[in-house]
C-alpha cells in the first residue's frame, strides 16, 4: 500500500460543508465561507501539482455537466475537478440530445434528476436558468454561468488567483474593463470582491455599462487610462465580436484604440499590476498579445489552473453538505 | 318568465350617478326595473323574489375591455367559455376580447364567430375588438368598416405597436369616419426589442434584457401628435410609467380626445415582485419601478387614467415554466380584478365610487355600451360582493384554464357573492 500523497491530509482537514445546497450566486457565500473555500482550494492547488492527483472524496458520486452553451474551458475544468475527487463525470451535450427536439429545460432536469446525480453543473444562455433548475431537482446545482446573471465559480477562482498573487484581497484596487453590461463574470466578481473588501472600478464605453450602475457602489470610467490608474488588478472581459461593427462599439480597431489593453495604457496602473482575463481572449480586440503573454504581469494562465482547484473546493464542500443532509 | 328579483339592504355604488349609499334594486325581464336609494322599497308585490344582501356591496357588473382568450386557435390556454366563467366568478359581466387570435380577427367573419360563440355560451357579454391592420402586422388596414358593422367595439393590434406612422395615421383617420375608436399600445419597438424587464438596477443585477421606461413615452408622444393631426380619438392601451403620464396630462389638458387605461397588474406590482425570476410576473409591458407604480395609482385617483383593465392573458404552465427570458408574458386577471382593485379602497387611497367607475361606466361610456350603471332601464348586469371578506388567492384554484396569476399567494379583501348578466345569475358563491 502506497503512502498518502503529500498534502492530502492538509486538504482533508480543510474540507467543510458548503452553506447552501446549491451554488447559484457569489452572494450565497459570506466572507468567512469564501476564505474557507479559498484555503481548501489552496490545498487542491498543491495536490494538482503532484503526479498523483486523485482523491476519493467524491467516490460514488455522480457529477453531471449540462452545458447548453459551448465552453471547452469551464466544462473540462469541472470535469477534471470531479474526476480528481473521484466522482463519475457525465457530460451532457444538449445539442445531441432531446433538447434540440423541443424538450424544455424543466423536462430535461426532471429526466436527469431521475438518473440520481449528486451534482449538476449547468451553463445556460438565460439568466435565472440555474435557479429554475435548482427548484426542480433533488441534487446540488452549480451555476456555471446563467445568461448575463452570474458565474460564481469564476469569481471564486479569480479571488484565488488574486489572493495567491497579492497575499490578500482586502484593499486591492481592481478595474473590471470592457463589456460589463453583458457579463456574468463581472456581476459575480463585483459581488465577491466587494464582499472581500476590494475597491472595484468599472471601465468601458457607456454602451457596455449596465443600467443604474451608479447604484453598484463602484466608480465608473469611460477612459481606460484613468480607470486603471493606480490599480493592482486589471481584469479584462471578453467582448463578443458580434457586438462590434456598430452595434455596441463602432469597430474592432476603434475599440482596441480606446478600450484595448496594451503596454502603453497598462503603464498607468500600479507598477506591480497583474492582468486577468476569464478567457477565451480576443487578442487585438480587448487585449494585446504582448500583455496577455507576459507572465510577469499576466495571471491568465494561473486563472485556468486555479479554476480546477476552486471547483474542486466547491464540489468537495457541496458533497460534504450532501453527506451531512443524509 | 322569470320572477322579478329584488336586492334589499345593499350598499349601492353607482359611479354613473356618483352614488354610494344604502340601496335596493328590482330586476325584471333582464333590466333594472327600479332603484331605491334606501335599504328597501315600500311594498313589494308577492311574486317578487327577495334577496336580503345584508349590507353587501351592490355594483354594476364590471366591463373589462382588454381580455385575451385562446379562442380561436389556442384553446388549451383558454376558451371563450372558460374565460366567461372566470369573468362571472370575478364579477366581470362584459369582456372585450383582443384580435390577436389564430386566425387574427381582422375581417368580419371572425368577429361574427366570436359573437355567435358568446351567444351559445350565454354567460357574460362578449364583444370582439377588431384588428387595426391585417394580421396585426402593422402594414395594411384591416376591414374596419365591415368589422364594425359585424359588431366589433374598437380596433387595435393588441400587444403589437403600429410602427409605421403613415399606417397609424391612416387607421386613425379611416376609423374615425366610422365612429370606431383605435386603441394603441405605446411602446417604442426598437427600444423594446427582446426586453423581458424594465431597465434599472433590478434588471441589471438580474442580468435581464430590459427596456427603458421612456420607450412608452416615445411612442405615446407620436400617437398624441397623430391625434392632433387627424382629430381622431385614441385609447392609450395601458399607461404604466410616470413619464408617459406627464405626456398624457399635457395632451388631455389641451383637450385632445384621448382616454388612457392601465392594468390592474401595474397598479398592484412592481419589478421587485419578479424576485427570483418569477415568470408569473413577466408581463407586457413589463412591471415597472415603484415610483412608476405610485404615479399610475395617483393618475387613477386623479382621473387622468380613466379605465382599468385586467389585461387577462392566459399562458399555460409549459409557456411559463421556462427561463425568464424565454417565458411567455402575461397574466390571467379576470377573476381577481375586482378584489385587487378594492385594495385601494381598503388602503383609503382612492374612493370606492371612483375605483368602481374605472371598471364600469367609464369603459362602458367609452365604447358606447348601455352597461356599467344601475339605473331604471339599464341592463341588469349586477354584482353582489362582500367588501371586507378576506380572500387568499390560490392560482391553482382559479377558474381559468391557465393559472398564471401574479396574485398567487396574495391576500386580498372582497369576495364576489353573486353575478348577474341580463338578470340571469351566472355566478353564485358557494355558501
Amino acid at each position: 500500500m502506497s503512502a498518502a500523497p503529500p498534502g492530502l491530509n492538509e486538504v482533508l482537514q480543510r474540507t467543510f460543508s458548503f452553506p447552501t445546497r446549491h451554488f447559484l450566486s457569489a452572494t450565497d457565500l459570506n466572507e468567512v465561507e469564501v476564505a474557507n473555500l479559498l484555503d481548501l482550494a489552496d490545498g487542491f492547488v498543491s495536490l494538482n501539482r503532484q503526479t498523483s492527483k486523485k482523491l476519493d472524496l467524491l467516490k460514488g458520486r455522480t457529477l453531471m455537466n449540462l452545458f447548453f452553451e459551448n465552453s471547452t474551458r469551464t466544462q473540462s475544468s469541472f470535469e477534471l475537478a470531479g474526476k480528481r475527487l473521484g466522482a463519475d463525470v457525465v457530460n451532457m451535450s444538449p445539442r445531441s440530445s432531446a433538447m434540440s427536439k423541443g424538450e424544455t429545460l424543466i423536462d430535461t432536469a426532471v429526466t436527469l434528476n431521475a438518473m440520481q446525480p449528486d451534482l449538476l453543473v449547468i451553463r445556460h444562455a438565460s439568466s435565472g436558468a440555474a435557479s429554475l433548475l435548482s427548484q426542480k431537482v433533488g441534487c446540488s446545482v452549480i451555476n456555471a454561468g446563467d445568461g448575463q446573471h452570474e458565474h460564481p465559480t469564476q469569481a471564486l477562482l479569480d479571488a484565488l488567483s488574486m489572493r495567491r498573487a497579492f497575499g490578500h484581497i482586502a484593499g486591492l484596487k481592481v478595474a473590471i474593463c470592457g463589456d460589463v453590461m453583458h457579463s456574468r463574470v463581472a456581476r459575480s466578481n463585483i459581488a465577491l470582491l466587494q464582499m472581500l473588501g476590494a475597491e472595484v472600478r468599472l471601465v468601458g464605453p457607456p454602451t457596455l455599462m449596465p443600467a443604474a450602475v451608479e447604484r453598484w457602489n463602484v466608480q465608473v470610467f469611460h477612459d481606460l487610462r484613468k480607470g486603471i490608474a493606480g490599480c493592482d488588478v486589471v481584469m479584462m472581459l471578453r467582448l463578443q465580436l458580434e457586438r462590434m461593427d456598430g452595434v455596441m462599439a463602432p469597430s474592432t480597431r476603434e475599440y482596441f484604440r480606446f478600450f484595448g489593453l496594451d503596454r502603453e495604457k497598462l503603464a498607468f496602473a500600479a507598477p506591480h499590476v497583474r492582468v486577468m482575463h476569464p478567457g477565451p481572449m480576443n487578442r487585438g480586440v480587448e487585449i494585446d498579445s504582448d500583455v496577455a503573454d507576459d507572465l510577469s504581469v499576466s495571471l491568465i494562465q494561473d486563472q485556468v489552473e486555479m479554476g480546477v482547484a476552486a471547483r474542486m473546493a466547491v464540489l468537495a464542500s457541496l458533497a460534504a453538505r450532501l453527506d451531512n443532509d443524509r | 318568465m322569470r320572477r322579478p328579483l329584488a336586492f334589499l339592504n345593499a350598499r349601492l355604488v353607482d359611479p354613473a350617478s356618483g352614488y354610494d349609499g344604502p340601496g335596493a334594486v328590482i330586476v325584471t325581464e333582464g333590466v333594472v326595473a327600479d332603484v331605491a336609494r334606501s335599504p328597501g322599497f315600500g311594498a313589494l308585490s308577492p311574486d317578487v323574489e327577495v334577496v336580503d344582501v345584508d349590507g353587501a356591496l351592490l355594483i354594476p357588473g364590471l366591463v373589462d375591455i382588454r381580455v385575451k382568450t385562446g379562442e380561436p386557435g389556442a384553446e388549451p390556454k383558454e376558451t371563450l367559455k372558460s374565460a366567461a366563467l372566470a369573468a362571472a366568478a370575478g364579477g366581470v359581466t362584459t369582456i372585450v376580447v383582443q384580435p390577436d387570435t389564430h386566425p387574427v380577427m381582422d375581417e368580419p367573419s371572425v368577429v361574427d364567430f366570436i359573437l355567435r360563440r358568446a351567444r351559445d355560451i350565454e354567460l357574460v357579454n362578449v364583444y370582439p375588438a377588431g384588428a387595426a391592420t391585417k394580421g396585426c402586422e402593422g402594414q395594411r388596414m384591416a376591414e374596419i368598416g365591415l368589422m364594425h358593422e359585424a359588431g366589433c367595439l374598437y380596433v387595435t393590434d393588441a400587444d403589437r405597436p403600429i410602427v409605421d406612422s403613415k399606417v397609424m395615421r391612416r387607421v386613425m383617420s379611416y376609423a374615425k369616419a366610422f365612429g370606431v375608436q383605435v386603441a394603441h399600445r405605446p411602446a417604442d419597438p426598437w427600444l423594446s426589442a427582446g426586453a423581458a424587464a424594465s431597465e434599472g438596477e433590478f434588471a441589471a443585477r438580474m442580468g435581464l434584457p430590459s427596456v427603458p421606461a421612456i420607450a412608452e413615452r416615445i411612442m405615446l408622444e407620436r400617437d398624441l401628435a397623430l391625434v392632433e393631426l387627424t382629430g381622431a380619438p385614441l385609447i392609450v392601451d395601458q399607461v404604466t410609467t410616470a413619464s408617459a403620464l406627464e405626456s398624457l396630462k399635457r395632451a388631455i389638458d389641451r383637450g385632445l380626445p384621448v382616454t388612457a387605461t392601465t392594468s390592474i397588474n401595474h397598479l398592484s406590482f412592481n419589478e421587485i415582485d419578479i424576485g427570483d425570476y418569477r415568470t408569473f410576473c413577466k408581463l407586457d409591458p413589463p412591471l415597472r419601478s415603484e415610483d412608476d407604480r405610485q404615479a399610475v395609482i395617483e393618475a387613477l385617483a386623479s382621473g387622468l387614467i380613466q379605465v382599468v383593465v385586467s389585461a387577462h392573458a392566459p399562458a399555460p404552465a409549459e409557456d411559463k415554466r421556462l427561463p425568464y427570458d424565454e417565458a411567455a408574458p402575461g397574466a390571467v386577471g379576470l377573476q381577481t380584478l375586482l378584489a385587487a382593485l378594492l385594495a385601494f379602497h381598503h388602503e383609503a387611497r382612492i374612493p370606492l365610487v371612483d375605483l368602481i367607475r374605472a371598471v364600469t361606466c367609464a369603459p362602458a361610456d367609452l365604447l358606447g355600451l348601455a352597461a356599467g350603471r344601475i339605473a331604471k332601464g339599464s341592463p341588469a348586469d349586477l354584482v353582489v360582493c362582500n367588501l371586507n371578506t378576506p380572500v387568499h388567492i390560490d392560482a391553482g384554484k382559479l377558474v381559468s384554464k391557465s393559472k398564471n396569476s401574479p396574485f398567487d399567494g396574495r391576500r386580498l379583501q372582497g369576495r364576489v357573492l353573486r353575478t348577474l348578466v341580463d338578470g340571469r345569475t351566472v355566478y353564485s358563491a358557494a355558501v
